[in-house]
């Protein structure tokens, strides 16, 4: 998992630099870059920073 | 005004619908991620009527849970329901000792052991992981041979709890008719006395889940699966629980419940707002 946080306007998707259009309304949302296809997470909603979403760990689930 | 408080750890598809129900009812909702948490001995850390857990993390949410019970805050789930969902071995014993029909089951901790087992329970069987989710782990095995294979790398993993081989019967599901080659299962969603919608997850592959692709449609919800989803969710204390079912020969069988569940895939088929029930039934069990 990438640890940099990349803080541009506009937003960049810290895996392909795409421009990402997003307003998210939660903290941890999840959302797929539509340049790379990379799951990214909110991180912070203020100021908006992403970075690309961990890997599933052994106890997440339903 | 009831203060409806929601602990998670990632605002995925199910996170957002809950936040959009609560504001489309007026509700005073709160989303608190499980990251940033202090739990206390002392009251004081989830200022709620009630909580609902969301934590993607099964650990974090039944930590959660704890505090909620301690603490006299109504949670959905409680954490006797989650902790009892969380581990297949306890949900099956409870299924089992509530006379719900559930797949023969046999948990051993050694290699050796479990191969016994699996001769007991006859081949082809599934050996899964007695905690975990959207089918991680979960391995058919049709013969001896294909069972000391999978044993013998679950034996090196370092999670003690990997090395308590759940072992299940192989379940020959019924599939939807006209279509032999599509493997079938049913998940439905009970919150509190309702069987509020149901599924069928329809895949090629015999692990129907529909993070694995499995593709949904909607079940109707007859009497006889209500009173089956009931029976099954009283036997794990109930709430808002989401059970997998299998068709057979001989009926309905419950093989899992699941009490943080995903619903975004089921809300379009079903028609039926699921995130909105959700949000009534936490206000409901909120204090007064």
């Amino acid at each position: 998992m990438s640890q940099t946080i990349l803080e541009t306007a506009p937003l960049e998707c810290p895996e392909c630099a795409a421009r990402l259009a997003i307003t998210p309304t939660l903290a941890g949302e999840v959302l797929d870059c539509r340049g790379c296809g990379a799951e990214l997470e909110v991180v912070s909603l203020t100021p908006l920073l992403v970075q690309l979403a961990p890997h599933a760990e052994e106890d997440w689930g339903e | 005004m009831t203060h409806i408080g929601m602990v998670y750890s990632r605002g995925r598809v199910e996170e957002k619908m809950l936040q959009e129900a609560a504001q489309r009812q007026g509700v005073q909702f709160t989303a608190v991620q499980d990251d940033t948490l202090i739990l206390d001995l002392d009251p004081g850390a989830l200022p709620f009527d009630a909580v609902l857990e969301r934590s993607v993390s099964t650990t974090r949410g039944l930590y959660v849970l704890k505090f909620c019970g301690a603490h006299g805050i109504p949670a959905i789930n409680r954490h006797a329901v989650a902790a009892a969902c969380a581990d297949k071995t306890e949900t099956s014993l409870k299924l089992r000792r509530a006379g719900v029909p559930t797949p023969r089951t046999k948990v051993a901790f050694e290699q050796e052991s479990a191969l016994a087992a699996l001769d007991q329970l006859g081949y082809p069987a599934v050996i899964k992981p007695t905690t975990g989710s959207w089918a991680r782990m979960v391995a058919r095995v049709d013969s001896r041979r294909e069972a000391e294979q999978i044993l013998e790398h679950r034996s090196e993993l370092p999670n003690p709890v990997q090395q308590v081989y759940y072992l299940q019967e192989y379940v020959n599901k019924l599939g939807a008719a006209g279509e032999p080659t599509l493997h079938r299962d049913l998940r439905a969603f009970v919150v509190g006395d309702e069987t509020i919608a149901a599924i069928w997850r329809n895949s090629p592959h015999w692990i129907t889940n529909t993070a694995r692709g499995g593709k949904a449609s909607v079940c109707p919800v007859t009497p006889e699966l209500h009173d089956l989803c009931q029976r099954a969710a009283a036997a794990v204390g109930g709430g808002v629980l989401a059970l997998d079912l299998m068709e057979t020969s001989a009926g309905l069988v419950c093989h899992e419940i699941n009490h943080t569940m995903e619903f975004r895939n089921s809300v379009a088929p079903t028609g039926v707002d699921i995130p909105g029930k959700i949000i009534e039934y936490c206000v409901r069990q909120a204090k007064a």
